[in-house]
């Protein structure tokens, strides 16, 4: 017994400290090449190597982020491009699911859409904000519909081809049992998409960002694409960064909002 | 009157492309009585599925017409219960759910339905996993659970289209001869697909085989099989199986010649 250190483990007990130490050692790289980059960032301006004026520091980034808080209402900038996001996500997954069941309901509707929704997906979508502007103004509703915009059209095909990928014996299944189309929608083809509804909406978040974002720089007096564009313009790099860095951590909590919606949906669905 | 259930009377059914027309049923007539099991069995394509589509009114025929005769006077096509080759349970729904579909679908989820298909959910053993997920259910109790979707629509005529060729082979002996006894016992009349020929002697009154495509009526083979007990193995016991299965076997291959 003495001879081997482990001895009082069962298998099971040693499989699952190995699983656990995995995971910790993953993150405990992760906060690694955070906190060096972090160092590395802030020695490398100190000494010299890299001109805090163009380069900014973590330190600058900080001292920038509390400015702002104090004299230029940061959380309003932040508050209105979260929202925008959102709203223009929201919008994003009805008009798509509407159009997508519409496109199922008819074979032939979506045969002579199908081109049309091709171009506009490939589409660079930045290039129709200038046009946004002019029809819109420069409110909150070209910036809403310039992150629909982004997001629409690649979302409506997702959704099209999820339902389309339902087993055919399923729908017949419907039929069979004495249903019609409307059933086959809401029995099989929904609730037979919800994974794959899920997975568009995670990027669809990032990409209604994206064109929320686009929208500020071009027509905006608030959030923080506005911050950015203000910020290049009066050569405060600082600033820029900082709202770059807000950027990230904006995106990266709606992923985890969104995971943790799918985590819940996913309970309730298998129990 | 006909002594039939339902009776075909020279139904045709052509799939159309641009290519042409491809002909696949091709004058089809037989009765089915009320309580009889039929068994249809022909080469593989040979248009099977399109024929029970037509008898469940999936499709319809180009030509021909179903005569309808049931045993209490009253007129209307009777209700059909149609099984598949998977048992297709959803999912997202736990088995109790899955088994009420068909009636949330009609809007029959009367307390007299629900009832019922308690009713079946015990009967044929599948009371202790009412709530489970059908991922968690053997390849045997699906099939059984996919049963008592059908049967939770009291269907008359029940139709199945190689119900059982998703199993492996010995699950496959036990759960067709399983579901064919609750059906039995149930009064109700079966029109079944199979290539198996072995399971349709087993398990039909009467045996249909068609022709390779267009499909017609190549013969109509009346099964009676000395058994005491209603078991597969007491079936392929019997003294007449081996003759049948033969007898079948040559119909089909004559026809076939086995390229």
């Amino acid at each position: 017994m003495k001879t081997h250190s482990n001895s009082q483990l069962t298998n099971q007990e040693l499989f699952v400290k190995e699983h656990r130490k995995h995971h910790h050692q993953v993150a405990a790289y992760r906060i690694l090449i955070f906190i060096g980059f972090l160092l590395l960032w802030e020695l490398s301006v100190f000494f010299g190597g890299l001109d805090a004026f163009f380069f900014s520091s973590p330190s600058r980034v900080l001292q920038c982020f509390i400015d702002l808080t104090l004299n230029k209402s940061l959380f309003m900038h932040i508050g209105i491009t979260l929202l925008e996001t959102l709203i223009s996500f929201l919008l994003v997954l009805i008009i798509s699911l509407v159009v997508a069941t519409a496109l199922w309901y008819s074979g032939k509707l979506s045969e002579v859409l199908e081109p049309y929704l091709v171009i506009l997906n490939s589409l660079p979508k930045s290039a129709l904000a200038p046009l946004f502007i002019v029809w819109l103004g420069t409110g909150m509703s070209t910036i809403i519909v310039a992150g629909i915009s982004v997001a629409v059209f690649g979302s409506i095909i997702s959704f099209y081809t999820a339902f389309q990928q339902i087993s055919q014996s399923e729908i017949t299944l419907i039929y069979t049992l004495g249903g019609d189309k409307n059933h086959a929608l809401t029995k099989v083809v929904l609730p037979g998409s919800i994974p794959t509804l899920i997975s568009t909406a995670k990027v669809n978040i990032g990409l209604s960002l994206v064109g929320v974002i686009i929208g500020e720089f071009l027509a905006a007096r608030r959030g923080l694409g506005y911050l950015i564009i203000y910020g290049s313009q009066v050569f405060q790099l600082d600033m820029v960064i900082t709202s770059i860095i807000l950027l990230c951590i904006i995106a990266m909590g709606f992923y985890k909002v969104i995971q943790y919606i799918e985590h819940c949906i996913k309970k309730k669905l298998l129990k | 009157m006909t002594p039939y259930l339902i009776e075909l009377k020279n139904i045709c059914y052509s799939y159309h492309t641009l290519h042409g027309e491809t002909k696949a049923l091709d004058r089809i007539s037989f009765g089915v009585k009320n309580g009889e099991f039929v068994a249809i069995v022909g080469p593989s394509g040979c248009g099977k599925s399109t024929l029970l589509s037509i008898i469940a009114g999936l499709i319809k025929p180009e030509e021909g017409t179903i005569a309808v005769n049931k045993p209490d006077g009253s007129l209307g096509y009777p209700k059909i219960g149609y099984m598949l080759q998977k048992d297709h349970l959803l999912d997202w729904r736990s088995v109790y759910q899955n088994m009420l579909l068909g009636l949330e679908i009609r809007k029959e989820l009367t307390q007299e339905n629900l009832d019922y298909v308690d009713e079946l959910l015990k009967e044929y053993g599948l009371g202790a996993f009412r709530d489970k997920r059908p991922f968690e259910l053997s390849g045997g109790m699906k099939q059984r659970a996919a049963l008592i979707r059908t049967l939770a629509l009291k269907p008359e005529l029940l139709l199945l289209d190689e119900a059982f060729s998703a199993l492996d082979y010995q699950t496959r002996l036990i759960v067709s001869a399983d579901i064919c006894n609750i059906i039995r016992s149930t009064g109700k009349t079966m029109i079944m697909i199979t290539h198996d020929l072995s399971e349709a002697v087993r398990l039909a009154d009467r045996i249909i085989v068609l022709t390779a495509r267009p499909a017609t009526v190549k013969a109509e083979v009346p099964i009676h099989l000395t058994i005491n007990e209603p078991s597969p193995l007491a079936a392929m016991n019997a003294p007449e199986f081996n003759d049948y299965f033969n007898l079948i076997w040559k119909e089909l291959n004559d026809e076939n010649s086995f390229k």
